[in-house]
């Protein structure tokens, strides 16, 4: 499962490493504003997701996350 | 459907949301430090952060739940000499920017590693001052174009794990914002390691560094770092030549030394 | 294990009373840089801190010395540092720091000659403004001047009482001839001893629910290793140590608590040695100046004249309701400074016109007025 917390994004203009190091193009950026007027990233592919969480741990503002199904709170 | 994240926990309530610019390495380098620290299942009480001016002293302030110091421009090196030997129980990490530690604060880095000190400094490397605007940094490269030098950088950048090694520190690696999950297992070393351990990451400030001298945005840079790096066990077959342009990253120096607050406990028991 | 408080009669060097002094009050952490004629203190504290659990560190110059005592004194320790006008120089910014985050801690200055290299045995009265104004920004400091190495050992124990209460750092504006001249000191039992601890929060308090700092009356100092989660930062920044670098109210209220914390509680801070009973000339003297007075005040009673002595105890915060009550009750002010007159305008403001204030250095910069040169002084200008 991956979720994304749009409030924290500062937008894939100048960031989108967490797209950028998809290995299976689960995200693109979207056409989108979030409250603070920057393009955040959304999941197309959640399928091909393979957990590696290189979006998570690339991601240098807290907005992705994830996790195994099973251990959702 | 929204997970909480697994390190916000170690944040101060409220600042979940940094100054960083967009696609800055310095939120990559924090939850490495934070992954570090929660695998090592070590409380946040137990530690003092210190940090002193520029934009990686903003990873643990006010970011960090936990005691954080934050210091003069170059000094939190010295603030954290005094806050270890009064209190050696505390695990004190110092978390600053390549000018701070290496340019104003070099003195203080120097000697602490020589004293060798049980501090852990975690040294974010953007090669530029990033937060007064896009100057020179004594990591630069050499001909590269900032905002104090116009026509080219004309001065040699240190190679800091080196100066590191030089000065006596006795745990010394390098690794890139690209290495994230490499940099939290340096991490954990560097904090159990006793003495004084020094962990650089090269980061990527796409928009002074990158803008300036043509690397590209985040993720071009990040790019950059996982092409040219090389791994430390490959670089002993390479020649000089092919070393140009290369980012040396690994483990350069993992030693065991005295280290000195067990010394000064150790004095003060045979003075009795 | 040697007894923490040395009890007794010595014959003891004043920098050696100033680090036994420190000791006494509860001092555990020395960081310094060697320099002439401070270096005893350091040697001092390097062979007793150890003796009484504590930590003594030579660091590799003067800032981190400052750094590394403001360090030390975030972990609850009492902390001291011990200097010259070059090294006080080089701590300026750190000094600032400590004033912004409310740090207790002491500062020795033994002055020397100078400006800059100067001549370092020889004694001047030269780093009093420099102990106000030396750091940049708007700020309120303490500054104690002791005269004799029986003061260098009891304004010690005074200056860290007044950190701790004021969180703040505290100058003791020494010379080289107090530092290095050897006189009785008496030591008391520690019982006899007022010593005092800052304020801490309640353990388990919630850093969001209390002030930990800019607070006029001062807020108990939630120090590092109990789990208050303390954010310490020197940019401006509100009562729970937030930053905030940003609005205009912020860097307005950080001041104005910062410098009211002192001039708010300035009658509990300042320390002066009145004497003026009836008399028309009074000499103004603090540190070493004040030595000659009593002997300056015993020759003109041979000759049937009787002069009053005010001594500053404190420089700083300067006492100008105090100067101005004097000014009333005298016609004639003599300021007796070993420098070019550094504390003579303020005098001067604080008088507001009301006496005559006069300026009398030592014939020669760097040495001890001589009571004759003040009696011919007195008798130039009595009314």
């Amino acid at each position: 499962m991956i979720s994304i917390n749009e409030d924290l994004c500062k937008g894939c203009r100048g960031c989108g490493l967490c797209i950028a190091f998809c290995p299976k193009d689960v995200l693109k950026m979207s056409d989108r504003f979030t409250k603070k007027g920057v393009h955040p990233p959304e999941i197309i592919n959640e399928e091909d997701c393979i957990l590696c969480e290189r979006c998570m741990i690339y991601c240098p503002d807290f907005v992705v996350v994830v996790s195994d199904e099973e251990n959702i709170v | 459907m929204k997970m909480v994240h697994p390190l916000e926990k170690y944040i101060r309530p409220g600042f979940l949301s940094t100054t960083s610019c967009s696609g800055c390495g310095n939120g990559i380098i924090a939850q490495s430090i934070l992954r570090a620290i929660d695998e090592l299942k070590i409380k946040m009480d137990d530690f003092v952060f210190a940090s002193g001016i520029g934009c990686a002293a903003w990873i643990p302030s006010p970011s960090f739940y936990a005691d954080v110091l934050h210091t003069t421009h170059g000094r939190p090196v010295a603030f954290a000499t005094g806050v270890k030997l009064s209190n050696p129980q505390l695990k004190v990490m110092i978390i600053s920017g390549d000018g701070d530690l290496m340019a104003i604060g070099g003195n203080h880095f120097i000697h602490a590693a020589r004293r060798n000190i049980d501090l852990t400094v975690v040294c974010t490397n953007n090669g530029i001052y990033g937060m007064t605007g896009g100057q020179v940094a004594p990591t630069t490269p050499f001909g590269a174009e900032t905002a104090t030098t116009p026509y080219g950088n004309l001065e040699r950048p240190f190679d800091l794990c080196r100066l590191a090694e030089a000065a006596g520190a006795v745990y010394v690696a390098r690794w890139t914002t690209y290495h994230a999950r490499q940099l939290t297992q340096s991490v954990k070393k560097a904090i159990q390691k006793k003495g004084f351990s020094f962990v650089e990451v090269i980061s990527q400030c796409p928009v002074h560094f990158g803008r300036r001298t043509g690397a590209g945005d985040a993720a071009a840079m990040m790019r950059g770092y996982k092409k040219n790096s090389v791994g430390i066990k490959k670089v002993k077959k390479l020649k000089e030549n092919e070393l140009e342009g290369k980012i040396v990253v690994g483990e350069f120096v993992d030693r065991e030394e005295p280290e000195l607050c067990e010394e000064i406990a150790k004095m003060r028991q045979r003075i009795k | 294990m040697s007894k923490r408080v040395l009890s007794g009669l010595h014959f003891m060097q004043g920098n050696v009373a100033c680090a036994e002094g420190a000791i006494t009050a509860g001092c555990r952490f020395f960081a310094g840089y060697p320099i002439t004629p401070a270096s005893e203190i350091a040697e001092r504290m390097a062979r007793r801190l150890p003796e009484v659990g504590g930590t003594c560190a030579q660091m590799e110059d003067e800032i981190s010395s400052i750094a590394a005592v403001v360090g030390a004194s975030w972990t609850g320790t009492k902390a001291l540092t011990a200097t010259s006008g070059p090294g006080i120089s080089l701590m300026m910014e750190n000094i600032g720091y400590a004033i912004a985050t409310e740090t207790p801690c002491v500062i020795v200055n033994v002055q020397r000659g100078a400006p800059s290299t100067g001549t370092p045995s020889l004694p001047l009265q030269g780093d009093v403004l420099q102990a106000r104004r030396g750091s940049h920004g708007e700020y309120e400091v303490i500054a104690l001047a002791p005269s004799s190495p029986q003061e260098m050992f009891d304004l010690s124990i005074e200056a860290f009482n007044l950190a701790e209460k004021f969180r703040t750092p505290v100058f003791i504006l020494a010379d080289a001839f107090v530092g290095h001249m050897r006189e009785e000191v008496l030591i008391p039992d520690p019982s006899k001893i007022s010593i005092v601890e800052r304020k801490i929060p309640a353990s388990g308090m919630n850093f969001s629910e209390y002030k930990s700092c800019l607070d006029e009356d001062i807020a108990p100092m939630p120090i590092f290793g109990h789990g208050f989660k303390s954010h310490v930062t020197a940019s401006t920044h509100d009562s729970f140590g937030k930053r905030n670098v940003t609005d205009p109210e912020a860097l307005d209220y950080y001041i104005k608590c910062l410098n009211n914390k002192i001039r708010k509680h300035k009658e509990e801070i300042i320390s002066v040695d009145s004497e003026v009973d009836g008399s028309e000339v009074v000499l103004i003297s603090y540190g070493t100046t004040y030595r000659a007075v009593r002997e300056v005040q015993k020759r003109l009673r041979q000759d049937k004249i009787n002069i009053g002595s005010f001594r500053l105890i404190s420089l700083w915060p300067f006492p100008e309701k105090k100067i101005e009550d004097l000014a009333r009750k005298v016609k004639i002010i003599i300021m007796l400074e070993n420098n070019l007159g550094q504390l003579v305008p303020y005098v001067k403001a604080a008088a507001k016109g009301e006496a005559e204030v006069v300026f009398l250095p030592p014939r020669m910069l760097g040495t001890l007025h001589s009571p004759d040169a003040i009696v011919k002084k007195v008798k130039e200008v009595i009314p």
